[in-house]
């Protein structure tokens, strides 16, 4: 009977079956861990997923109810698991475990294994109120839980979460992102009772009402009925009631044990496998890891721990001697928009004789609070509600032991004059964790800095820090520059040796003084001893910065010697010296008659044509001497430069949308041209692509753009800082159902921000990746304008676009300018050095 | 569009006229021919007012890529002295000897020019 399972040709006598039950994200971290250990040679892997998505970011579900789906949820490719010769069983639950034989089992078979890893997570608690099976009773978990929230709540108009928790609030966020009108019912006196104390969740309950959530604490749920007004009615403990369409229930999760208990594993009272600091369960050819693990009479419900197990999981099979012991299960969250932050022994009645400081400002609705030993030399723990900004520091304390200031309350009283300065890098022991989520001490970052990881980009690449949860992305920044700068790596960020400034800098230099030529800017604010002349970093950098400001037209007399020899001849050198064309062809539109004409063109200019990625059709192998005469009878047909040569907007790709697709559910072309038309000429730090698809099934591939927009019923979802090439990256969803205007407006301040901020020839997805603050702090500027400049930055779009014009049409009005399209100053006839052939019945360079 | 005629130069003489000033670019480059004892070359001209002698003559032919395009890439200085930027592959070359920065094993030829009253002219060998 042993097993129908395929064995793949690689597998030896050698290799052990390892099965992994639960496709979770500890159990995929598990994977991920023994791949990159470099393990995975000795085993042959089966991950069995009782759900039918692969593994997906369960921390972040509540986007799935504003606009990420299932696969950008999803926490590695599709094709992961394969490259990596892992075979994953999506959909496949296991129903037992035959230890004996060490078989698992499902309903499709038998499968042997060597050794067994449980990652089976928890399910969540439903209380034991009658009528809680009643239709329209659901809970929060998976992705399927969250498809059946959105049917129930499409004839819905409220709905209520049971559980005033973590995971509650959680849920009642989603609700609220199904626009209903949202109750939380919570048994306790306050909400959050695990991490906040009765003042912390007076004021919690405050912030989450002023949200438009009903918040009902003290409420023991007696029974659930049917409703007279809802669907449902709840009863209390004294008889109140109240109706509603759908309840939640998110009352806290409990281990999933059931297969452990049915084969006879030793579990704990309460639930769980108890695991040894190994991971071991008592049957050594089994491990648990996750929720499902008890450890020291403890479940571990964030997913920092889980991944910490999964790492020893992974020693333990491959006899490395990493331990688990323990966690800290400090959490800093942002519920509902509310930060809120818990420190070790947050109420302090772990610790006998621990004294406490509170500060409580109801005006701001801020409170924050310490707890500190007898003597008050060390954080034994905090809570934050409110304002989160004291976190960082105040966990850096408590997980290393450092020494509190004299006075502890200075940090957390209000900061003015003569307050605490913040614990800087220096102060930090090498054991302090940086990052939790990938187990980076501030000693491996030094390690790495030491193996020749000179940037923060580099680090982060090579331990992985602040690539999980992003919640250190600050720490980890100051300590690297700090750990350059002890180095003697002098962080110099001159543009060049003309200038003493960044692209930032002089971007703001030329704005505020109003500087619109490059010998102006050298004049006032170059390096004098040197030549003065500038180099090609930044003659065209500033040539950008120029064009983004004053938007003067690039061949200019005074701007021509700045420009790369592309923006000098408005198109793009190939390597035999020859140009390539692009006109502009918006969203990919292109009528019949404007076809024939580049086709006409090509032909009569013995151009070789090629479709490009986005949407246009290049022309190359064009003589400088032709680029006057091809774009005479380019502009003649209506076409317009592409600036295909400029770090400037590219194209708009779109699908074909509404207008004829049955899925469409927007007109993505007639958006595309919009778009394209509106931000054609802008000069930017580097090249900008947009996409926009018609609907979510994205085949405008929006979300690998600098900018992306997917239609919605309702209107638009922006993504921001996607790109293709090189290192792909997705674009990060940044404001969703914005109408025609909004979504304007939005790219107005997001690209200016962009131009105004970014290093010269920095993408946006790297210019983001290196924002302090990262995508929260983006939008803070772009959508709650935090800085006070959104005016400003829509003035300055507005006046590139209205200032607009072809560069090239400008260009062939002025015989002065097309002098320079000359190949030679004393000869007309073209340069005998560039030498075509043929190929495929095309030219191509000899 | 007319390119400035080529005047009829008796091969004897060691310099040719080239150009006009108004053929040049100023901080920028143009590509002439340049009959040599050796034939027709494509040089690249140079044109920086006030800087030194303030006109510069090198091969216009980019020695790593192949291609005639050194006269279109970005004048500059590097530590002092001028210099050409090819715009294919970014080597930059000082325009005084024609010494690649890069690769100290390659070098561009350079040619003595100046002007006459308005015209340019080149010595040829």
């Amino acid at each position: 009977m042993v097993n129908n399972k395929m064995t793949t040709p690689t597998t030896s006598s050698n290799t052990q079956k390892l099965i992994i039950v639960g496709n979770g994200m500890v159990g995929h971290h598990f994977a991920e861990q023994l791949v990159e250990s470099g393990a995975l040679a000795g085993f042959e892997v089966t991950i069995f997923g009782e759900e039918r998505h692969r593994a997906y970011d369960r921390v972040h579900l509540s986007e799935y109810f504003s606009g990420r789906d299932a696969e950008s949820l999803a926490l590695c490719d599709g094709d992961y698991y394969h490259t990596h010769g892992i075979q994953l069983r999506s959909g496949e639950a296991v129903t037992a475990i035959d230890r004996e034989q060490q078989l698992v089992v499902t309903e499709q078979g038998h499968y042997a294994y060597d050794q067994l890893v449980l990652a089976t997570g928890s399910f969540p608690f439903v209380p034991p109120i009658p009528g809680n099976d009643s239709e329209g009773c659901l809970v929060y978990r998976t992705l399927d839980d969250l498809d059946a929230i959105q049917a129930a709540a499409k004839n819905a108009t409220n709905g209520v979460v049971v559980g005033g928790g973590l995971l509650g609030l959680e849920a009642a966020n989603a609700l609220r992102g199904l626009n209903l009108d949202t109750a939380v019912v919570e048994f306790a006196p306050r909400l959050m009772p695990m991490q906040v104390d009765s003042e912390g969740g007076e004021l919690l309950k405050e912030k989450i009402e002023a949200l438009g959530v009903q918040v009902l604490t003290e409420r023991a749920t007696q029974r659930i009925e049917p409703g007279d007004t809802s669907r449902l009615r709840m009863v209390f403990q004294d008889d109140k009631v109240l109706e509603t369409d759908l309840i939640v229930f998110s009352a806290g999760i409990r281990p999933q044990d059931t297969l452990a208990r049915a084969c006879g594993l030793t579990i704990g009272e309460r639930g769980g496998v108890v695991i040894d600091d190994q991971c071991r369960t008592n049957d050594p050819n089994i491990l648990a890891i996750g929720e499902v693990a008890l450890w020291n009479r403890s479940i571990f419900g964030l997913v920092a721990p889980g991944y910490q197990m999964a790492k020893t999981a992974v020693a333990t099979l491959t006899g490395g001697d990493t331990c688990f012991s323990g966690a800290d299960m400090s959490t800093k969250l942002k519920l509902l928009g509310v930060d809120v932050g818990s420190i070790g022994d947050a109420h302090g009645n772990q610790n006998p004789g621990a004294r406490m400081f509170r500060y409580l400002d109801p005006l701001t609705q801020v409170y924050r609070k310490l707890v500190v030993t007898s003597d008050g030399k060390k954080l034994l723990g905090a809570m934050l509600v409110g304002d989160n900004s004291v976190y960082d520091t105040l966990l850096q304390y408590y997980a290393n032991g450092i020494e509190l200031p004299k006075e502890p309350a200075s940090l957390i009283l209000p900061q003015q004059s003569g307050a605490a300065p913040a614990l800087g890098p220096d102060s930090l022991p090498e054991t302090a964790m940086i990052c939790s989520c990938h187990n980076v001490t501030k000693g491996s970052i030094c390690s790495a800095i030491d193996a020749g990881a000179a940037d923060l980009g580099s680090v982060k690449g090579a331990t992985k820090a602040s690539t999980g949860c992003g919640g250190c992305a600050a720490l980890l920044k100051s300590v690297v520059d700090h750990e350059l700068e002890a180095r003697g790596v002098e962080v110099d960020k001159s543009i060049c040796e003309h200038f003493a400034h960044t692209r930032q800098g002089l971007y703001d230099i030329v704005r505020v003084e109003g500087i619109k030529t490059f010998s102006k800017l050298m004049e006032k604010h170059g390096n004098a001893e040197t030549h003065r002349l500038g180099c090609d970093i930044c003659k065209p950098a500033v040539a950008s910065i120029l064009a983004s400001c004053f938007n003067e037209p690039i061949t200019d007399a005074a701007h021509v010697p700045l420009q790369d020899t592309n923006d000098t001849f408005m198109a793009n050198m190939q390597k035999n010296g020859t140009y390539s064309v692009v006109p502009r062809i918006a969203g990919g539109e292109i009528t019949p008659e404007k076809l024939v004409v580049l086709g006409q063109v090509a032909q009569k200019y013995q151009l070789y044509t090629k479709i490009t990625g986005g949407q246009r059709i290049d022309l190359f192998g064009a003589r400088l001497e032709d680029l006057p005469a091809i774009w005479g009878e380019l502009i003649d047909a209506g076409f317009e430069t592409g600036h295909a040569y400029g770090k400037s907007l590219r194209t708009v790709k779109s699908c074909v949308g509404s207008t004829w697709c049955r899925y469409g559910v927007q007109d993505s072309v007639g958006m595309a041209i919009q778009l394209e038309n509106r931000y054609k000429g802008l000069r930017a730090p580097h090249k900008i692509k947009f996409g926009v698809s018609g609907c979510t099934r994205e085949c405008a591939e929006a979300q690998s753009k600098d900018i992306g927009i997917i239609a919605t019923e309702n209107g638009w979802n922006l993504y921001v800082c996607g790109n293709g090439g090189m290192r792909p990256r997705h674009a990060e969803l940044f404001a969703t159902d914005l109408d025609d205007e909004q979504l304007y407006r939005t790219i107005d301040r997001f690209l200016m921000f962009y131009v105004r901020t970014a290093d010269r020839l920095q993408r946006t997805s790297v210019w983001r990746e290196n924002l302090e603050g990262g995508l929260d702090y983006l939008k803070e500027v772009i959508l709650e304008d935090s800085l006070g400049i959104s005016d400003e930055l829509e003035r300055q779009m507005q006046h590139v676009v209205d200032s607009y014009q072809c560069e090239w049409a400008n260009a062939i009005s002025d015989p002065e300018k097309l002098k320079r399209f000359r190949s030679f100053v004393n000869d007309a006839r073209p340069d005998p050095s560039i030498i075509m052939t043929s190929e495929r019945g095309q030219p191509r360079p000899a | 569009m007319t390119a400035t005629a080529l005047k009829p130069t008796d091969s004897t003489d060691t310099r040719q006229p080239l150009c006009t000033k108004a053929d040049l670019v100023a901080f920028s480059g143009v590509a002439a021919w340049l009959t040599t004892s050796q034939g027709a070359v494509q040089i690249a001209l140079f044109y920086l007012p006030g800087h030194g002698n303030e006109l510069f003559a090198l091969d216009h032919q980019d020695p790593f890529s192949k291609a005639y395009v050194i006269a279109r890439g970005i004048v500059g200085d590097i530590k002092g002295s001028p210099v050409i930027a090819s715009p294919i592959y970014k080597q930059h070359f000082r325009l005084e000897d024609g010494q690649c920065l890069e690769d100290e094993s390659v070098q561009l030829r350079t040619w003595r020019v100046g002007f006459q009253g308005d015209e340019v002219w080149v010595e040829r060998e």
